[in-house]
């Protein structure tokens, strides 16, 4: 079994407004200069075929649409 | 027209879209999320709710049921489908219509009165809506075929969008017409209890799919 992370992110160029919260949150609590806040999910597993991944992401894991992913093997 | 309503665990909305159905047609009943027995109906509501907890996506796990594959059959075979908030999603989710629903621009979610535009001939419908991830949006060339196709079937009325849709699309059909994505609840609309009725004309045009 190959253990595997995917992040999926929402597109660039598609309104985020989780991570404008976010981002709007930070100066009360003291935290200045940090921009371009994005919130994403992140996905644990361990596969026994990595080369399917990716045909995971667009069927299920992500919505192409609106999200890019990235495979990462552990 | 006989109607069915999909139910899935986590649907919350299937009630009153039955009573819209018996209301609108000549009969409904609810099909079970396991259910590939769609011969007994001309249509199929799928309602609104949290469709498996809307876990990953809003309507992402929904669309794999056995009840969406038989869905997506009978919608290839054009006859009507009405997905409605949740439901919407799942239609999109499953490829059976263009686009996806986002996060509300004001990450609030959002239950209230709102007034549309049919744009098929212009009428104006008082419906209730009631949802977080209500904010539609596809790409500006999708965006640019839908409308000249005549596929966006309702838009916000000016001051209504408060969901930040993209061109205050509210509902879109697919090529064939068949297939309708609704985020507003019209099935909360169709008592004079609740002074609008206007929720019973979605559930009319749609069956003259059907007819």
């Amino acid at each position: 079994m190959v253990k595997a992370r995917v992040l999926i992110r929402p597109k660039e160029g598609i309104l985020d407004p989780q991570g404008k919260a976010v981002e709007r949150a930070l100066p009360a609590l003291g935290f200045e200069g940090i921009e371009h806040v994005h919130v994403g999910r992140m996905v644990e597993l361990e596969a026994e075929d990595p080369e399917r991944l990716g045909e995971l992401c667009e069927k299920l894991l992500a919505n192409p649409l609106i999200e890019d992913y990235e495979i990462q093997t552990l | 027209m006989i109607w069915g309503v999909l139910q899935f665990p986590g649907s919350c909305d299937e009630r009153d879209a039955l009573r819209a159905c018996e209301i609108a047609g000549d009969g409904a009943r609810l099909v079970w999320h396991e259910s590939r027995d769609l011969d007994a109906v001309d249509g199929v509501v799928v309602p609104g709710g949290f469709s498996y907890g809307d876990y990953l996506r809003a309507g992402a796990i929904a669309r794999f049921s056995p009840a969406m594959e038989a869905v997506a059959e009978m919608a290839r075979g054009g006859a009507p489908v009405l997905g409605i908030c949740n439901g919407f999603q799942v239609l999109c989710e499953a490829g059976l219509l263009p686009g996806a629903l986002l996060r509300n621009a004001e990450l609030r979610f959002i239950c209230r009165q709102v007034e549309l535009i049919d744009e098929g001939d212009g009428a104006r419908l008082s419906i209730p809506m009631k949802h977080g991830e209500g904010r539609y949006y596809a790409p500006e060339e999708i965006l640019e075929q839908l409308e000249a196709n005549g596929q966006v079937a309702y838009r916000y009325a000016e001051g209504h969008n408060s969901n930040g849709s993209v061109r205050d699309i509210a509902g879109v059909r697919n090529e064939g017409g068949n297939v309708l994505g609704l985020m507003p609840h019209p099935e909360h609309a169709v008592d004079p209890l609740t002074e609008s009725t206007d929720g019973l004309k979605v559930f009319a045009a749609l069956s003259e799919v059907a007819a």
